[in-house]
């Protein structure tokens, strides 16, 4: 489904990732673990192209883009279509109704007929439960409902791959249940899923694969139940006695 | 004085009520047209303007900073007067209304596309990554995100320009355009009633802006829907 081979990104003189090979089936949910500046959110942004690898390359449901020479802006473009981001911060157009955001992917870029975007969208915020908050505007709705229709949003796009960015980092404590209610829903409907997060309970519980990465490198990947009882490496046992 | 002589009192509300309608009809015919064409005009200058100082196109960026130090630096009356006198004397004549269009439009150009730039830059990141993501293109992204919110932090700042420029058509008296300015000055030309004439011209640009900076108010709270106050 996903194979990432020799993945690098600069930002200038800083190497951000340093050589990543990862191979993820389909319908896994993978969580990414490790400190801030270990390059787990970078990862997730080269998936989506929201930045640019400086080598390596990837393959998402057969297609295959190679990072090393200049890439296409019609192959980013098919290769964006793959995935799907929710962002940390939401990142809502805060200018359209839940209906409106959810709706502008197929109906912009997508080119779907308004109706058909619109019942796709009022079923989708139904699924997240937010059903009754179709016309409200992003301001009006909590952090929690905000992220939920991020996701709804995400949906739309029928990505093969969901890319989660730190998604309930930002939320208040007691909102937080709520968006991961709808992650575990999600996972169980066949959908590959890569979380970068810091909600153990929920790498623990939903999580097929736990991967923890610092300074730039995958350090192991595991079971949950192993990553968390019984880690392999040093780096990865000091960064979860850190964290619990 | 006048407030003690009931004759010249008189003469004054005479003069002040028969010159109304000719000042009204400089304001109909050639002030509010050109203000409203020429910031129609300048918008658009503007945000082509804007767009090419974000872009990473150094050329662009270059053809725009000049462009707006030129204007910026040089005063409005000047660059009237190069279009209309300065052309004219060279054999390219142009006739004072398009003349005070293309003046004043390359005037509003530039000092709003300082103001669109900016606010297209207080624009947060994210906005332009979740535009991405969900696979817009350049233009989309503008079109459908960026622009709709910059719109409303550029409301005020915009009005402003608006506002300053219905004063500045005034200045297209100078190349012979009949707007409400000009017309008063033909008036006092003719009952040499200076300052009367002066001071009710004045009124009615103090009430045209009036006028402006309500419908000012009504356009933010339209776009203020969809932000928390």
């Amino acid at each position: 489904m996903i194979k990432i081979n020799g993945l690098h990104k600069r930002f200038g003189d800083l190497e951000v990732l340093k050589g990543i090979d990862l191979e993820i089936n389909q319908g896994k949910v993978v969580v990414v673990i490790g400190p801030s500046g270990s390059g787990k959110t970078t990862l997730l942004r080269c998936l989506n192209i929201l930045e640019v690898p400086s080598a390596g390359s990837i393959t998402i449901d057969g297609q295959t883009t190679d990072f090393s020479k200049p890439v296409p802006k019609k192959e980013v473009d098919i290769f964006r279509r793959k995935s799907a981001m929710v962002f940390q911060h939401y990142n809502l157009f805060p200018h359209m109704t839940a209906l409106q955001n959810v709706m502008e992917g197929p109906m912009i870029v997508q080119r779907k007929s308004k109706e058909e975007a619109r019942q796709q969208a009022e079923q989708l915020l139904t699924t997240v439960g937010l059903g009754d908050k179709l016309d409200y505007y992003p301001h009006q709705l909590s952090g929690g409902q905000q992220q939920r229709v991020g996701i709804a949003r995400a949906l739309a796009l029928e990505p093969k791959v969901m890319l989660f960015d730190e998604p309930t980092s930002a939320l208040d404590p007691e909102l937080v249940g709520e968006v991961l209610q709808v992650m575990k829903n999600l996972a169980g409907t066949g959908i590959t899923m890569i979380v970068v997060t810091h909600e153990m309970r929920f790498a623990n519980d939903v999580a097929s694969e736990v991967i923890f990465m610092d300074q730039g490198k995958i350090i192991e990947r595991s079971q949950p139940s192993e990553m968390f009882t019984n880690p392999k490496e040093e780096r990865t046992r000091q960064f979860l006695n850190l964290i619990q | 004085m006048f407030w003690n002589d009931p004759d010249k009192m008189e003469r004054y509300l005479d003069i002040a009520q028969s010159s109304l309608l000719p000042l009204l009809e400089g304001a109909v015919v050639y002030t509010l047209p050109l203000s409203l064409i020429t910031f129609v005009c300048g918008l658009v200058l503007a945000v082509l303007t804007a767009l090419a100082r974000i872009s990473t196109i150094k050329p662009f960026q270059w053809i725009a900073r000049v462009y707006v130090s030129a204007i910026r630096g040089t005063p409005l009356l000047v660059q009237l007067f190069i279009l209309f006198y300065g052309l004219g004397s060279v054999g390219v004549v142009i006739d004072p209304f398009p003349a005070a269009v293309i003046g004043f439009s390359l005037n509003v150009g530039a000092y709003a596309s300082e103001v669109i730039r900016a606010a297209i830059l207080s624009i947060p990141k994210g906005q332009w990554e979740a535009a991405q993501m969900i696979g817009m293109t350049y233009s989309q992204t503008l079109r459908r995100v960026i622009l709709p919110q910059a719109t409303r932090v550029s409301i005020p700042p915009l009005s402003n320009t608006f506002i300053g420029l219905v004063k500045d058509t005034s200045l297209a008296s100078a190349i012979l355009v009949t707007e409400m300015f000009r017309r008063a000055q033909e008036i006092a030309a003719f009952n040499y009633e200076v300052l009367l004439l002066y001071t009710e011209v004045a009124i009615l640009y103090w009430i045209i802006c009036f006028l402006l900076s309500l419908v000012q108010g009504r356009l933010e709270n339209r776009f203020d829907r969809y932000v928390s106050i």
